[in-house]
């Protein structure tokens, strides 16, 4: 039984590692880095919406969740980020067949729709600050402006990367590193939306309901 | 630039699974879009015409749909199976999941007990 385990007959040493480094395609492991930075991005928005679960119901005799919320702002602002993610799978449907100015435009498009999501996002806050229910006002929008603040600054963060990418495509075209790259900001925004999934379910609904 | 140096990508041996990458195709975006729509608008409908009587059924409901419209997410968006980077990604998500369940369902449960027990309804006069 232990025949397989004994030294080899020949004088020759058993070798435990490769000597040689084999292939590896430039950028061969990036998708995956890239996932799982994502997966730890994911935990990030976990412990966010813990801290949110927790606290979310201490209003300090505050303004509650039904007084604060439109939900009509809310279902446009969702809508924005889905039209955006399938604007976004356009783009590298056309970055497949490699033509460069409809992938260009599809990406205009898909910032476009990021923008107005930051735009309607950052008049809800506004109007939340004005009447009174700023961050300090109570645990519960501490641990809301926290929760969506952070998925609003991805969210912004992704539109300048995604600016960024427009510019390196225009200049040097759809090159195979910037392929790369667009896959990249494809996975983070379908990331940020897969996120919206939870804020709106979790915060906005479940917090017309309480 | 020229474009002598657009050709960058060398095609190597065994470890080249760059190309086993999904991008979908516009059939599967498409479905993904339209199955999204119908699973967002479906718990924005319930909850802002309260047609279920009953607020806990109503949460229950959108909860679950929140859920299965995160795997349509997965599947159509970010093209999910558990081939791609010899599974490795499907590991690293499993693993996050778990991480994910243990610190939600943790934080809520102690803090909910924590919460009941330092509820300030104690009458001294009534402890031995």
């Amino acid at each position: 039984m232990t025949a397989s385990i004994a030294a080899p007959a020949n004088e020759e040493k058993p070798v435990f590692y490769q000597r040689e480094e084999h292939g590896h395609a430039e950028g061969g492991s990036t998708m995956l880095g890239f996932w799982i930075y994502l997966m730890s991005d994911c935990l990030i928005f976990a412990v966010l919406f813990a801290t949110y679960g927790v606290l979310g119901a201490n209003y300090a005799a505050g303004p509650a969740p039904k007084d604060l919320f439109d939900l009509n702002l809310v279902a446009l602002n969702t809508a924005m980020l889905l039209f955006s993610s399938i604007t976004y799978g356009f783009a590298m449907l056309e970055m497949v067949k490699g033509n460069q100015r409809t992938t260009l435009m599809w990406l205009a498009v898909t910032g476009l729709f990021g923008l107005t999501f930051l735009g309607i996002e950052l008049y809800e806050f506004h109007h939340l600050i004005e009447i009174g229910a700023t961050p300090q006002r109570s645990a519960f929008l501490s641990a809301f402006f926290t929760l969506v603040g952070t998925h609003g600054l991805h969210v912004t963060f992704g539109i300048i990367w995604l600016v960024t990418l427009m510019v390196q495509v225009s200049r040097r075209g759809l090159i195979e590193a910037n392929k790369r790259r667009l896959m990249c900001l494809s996975m983070f925004w379908h990331f940020l939306d897969v996120i919206w999934i939870g804020v709106f379910t979790f915060v906005y609904l479940m917090g017309m309901l309480r | 630039m020229n474009s002598a140096n657009t050709k960058t990508h060398v095609p190597t041996a065994p470890h080249d699974d760059h190309d086993d990458q999904s991008h979908g195709s516009m059939r599967s975006y498409l479905i993904g879009f339209f199955l999204s729509v119908v699973l967002t608008a479906v718990p924005f409908w319930l909850v802002m015409s309260g047609v279920l009587d009953s607020k806990m059924v109503t949460a229950i409901v959108i909860m679950a749909f929140a859920i299965v419209q995160i795997f349509v997410h997965m599947i159509y968006f970010l093209h999910m199976n558990a081939r791609s980077e010899q599974g490795w990604t499907m590991m690293a998500l499993i693993f996050t999941l778990i991480v994910v369940v243990i610190a939600l369902s943790g934080s809520l449960w102690v803090m909910y007990h924590l919460n009941a027990n330092m509820m300030p309804v104690h009458d001294m006069q009534q402890m031995p």
